[in-house]
């Protein structure tokens, strides 16, 4: 592959799994909780819009074929989309839908924090950006896993099935193929080993907060680098692209 | 004529009228600031005799920012000026660049403007920092809601007054 190509996987695997998870996050939306809820998810959910469109549309620049973030984001097939496994997850319950924010938003944050240092301009300034808005769902996700942990027991038994639920899916966080070693080379992308011992004692520290045991040797299940993602993905996508597909081209 | 061939002179003119319009342009949601005053309009240049003026978002996913766009354009076209806008990303928006005088039209306006600077991003686990309340000052606040009614907003309520209050996250 050239070098074009990797960095075209790079944008769209940041670009995708901020779209996927946006897209997640606004099935809340008049469904949260408490009201507060409702608007931070959504407003987490706004955050994340922003990011992915701007690492999408800069994946288009970087193809050179024309293709903006939309045709992207509503032409692509599952296939093709490049992101991690998690975010395609069913949010469950709050606690599910909590817990998921909080494991990939500490690894959005360790990853746009060595991102922001990318010998890629547009890289550099999209992750110091992003950096600021992650660092508050960092910290909102994570004071709710305490809460929900050391809470009453039913908040315990949730939060702690929500770990048994998505704890396989945080393996695909930190795989590194040749699409990122050829990045490492040039400066431009993250080495995710760095990313994922910092961000096992941030989970470690949290969850013994919460009064959570954290989970070993699970199996892990991966994927996401290939375009196999779990079955989820199809029915998100179906229902996200549903309005695009049924009338291509419309402007308004 | 090549419009190239602009002197420094009217350069200057043209470029202080465009800044001097892009100022009268509120913030969609905060009517009381101008673009300006939040720092997110950040240049105006001549590009081949076409103004260009480069903007930057505050949140990345800011609904106002489109608003904001086509403001920017019918404003100047109403002057006679054909614009174009150029969003740049970096350095990153930050409340450092809200300006004192800002900050006081906030507070007046009743939104607590942003306590320090920038987040101390080095600490994810931090405690919001104790906000003034904009109508009784008093100190004795709590915070509702980390989001609020915007994205770049956070919920109050004063234990004093008992008035709620929204404000501006430092960022």
């Amino acid at each position: 592959m050239e070098k074009k190509s990797y960095l075209l996987e790079y944008c769209l695997r940041i670009g995708d799994t901020s779209l996927i998870l946006s897209q997640r996050l606004g099935e809340w939306c008049g469904h949260g909780p408490i009201l507060e809820e409702d608007i931070a998810l959504t407003n987490i959910a706004l955050d994340l819009i922003g990011q992915a469109r701007a690492f999408l549309t800069y994946a288009g620049v970087v193809e050179g074929k024309g293709r903006s973030e939309d045709d992207l984001a509503y032409l692509r097939g599952e296939r093709e989309f490049r992101n991690l496994l998690m975010v395609e997850q069913p949010n469950g319950d709050y606690g599910q839908t909590i817990l998921r924010q909080f494991f990939v938003s500490t690894y959005q944050y360790y990853f746009f924090d060595a991102l922001k240092k990318s010998a890629d301009k547009t890289f550099a300034a999209l992750a110091e950006k992003s950096l600021k808005e992650v660092t508050y769902h960092v910290r909102h996700s994570g004071e709710w896993v305490k809460r929900l942990g050391d809470g009453t027991d039913e908040s315990h038994r949730r939060i702690t099935n929500a770990v048994e639920e998505l704890w396989m899916f945080t393996g695909d966080f930190f795989l590194m193929d040749d699409t990122d070693q050829a990045l490492i080379k040039e400066g431009i992308g993250v080495d995710l080993l760095g990313v994922k011992q910092k961000w096992e004692k941030h989970i470690a520290d949290v969850f013994n907060l919460a009064k959570l045991s954290v989970p070993e040797n699970i199996f892990m299940i991966q994927g996401s680098r290939d375009g196999i993602h779990t079955e989820h993905l199809g029915h998100l996508l179906a229902e996200m692209q549903s309005l695009t597909r049924a009338f291509p081209g419309a402007q308004w | 004529m090549n419009n190239l061939e602009l002197n420094t002179e009217t350069l200057n003119q043209k470029t202080n009228m465009v800044w001097k319009l892009l100022g009268q342009i509120p913030d969609p949601e905060i009517p009381v600031i101008s673009i300006v005053d939040l720092g997110i309009t950040r240049n105006v240049e001549f590009n081949d005799g076409k103004v260009v003026v480069s903007i930057t978002p505050t949140y990345s996913g800011c609904p106002a920012m489109m608003v904001i766009e086509k403001e920017i354009l019918s404003t100047l076209r109403d002057n006679g000026i054909n614009a174009s806008i150029k969003t740049v990303y970096t350095p990153a928006w930050t409340t450092d660049w809200i300006s004192d005088s800002a900050k006081e039209k906030l507070r007046a306006y009743g939104i607590a403007p942003p306590e320090s600077g920038s987040i101390d991003i080095s600490t994810i686990s931090l405690q919001p920092k104790k906000v003034q309340c904009p109508k009784c000052n008093s100190l004795n606040t709590e915070m509702i809601s980390q989001f609020g009614s915007t994205a770049c907003k956070a919920l109050y309520r004063c234990k004093e007054c008992r008035e709620p209050f929204d404000y501006f996250k430092c960022h």
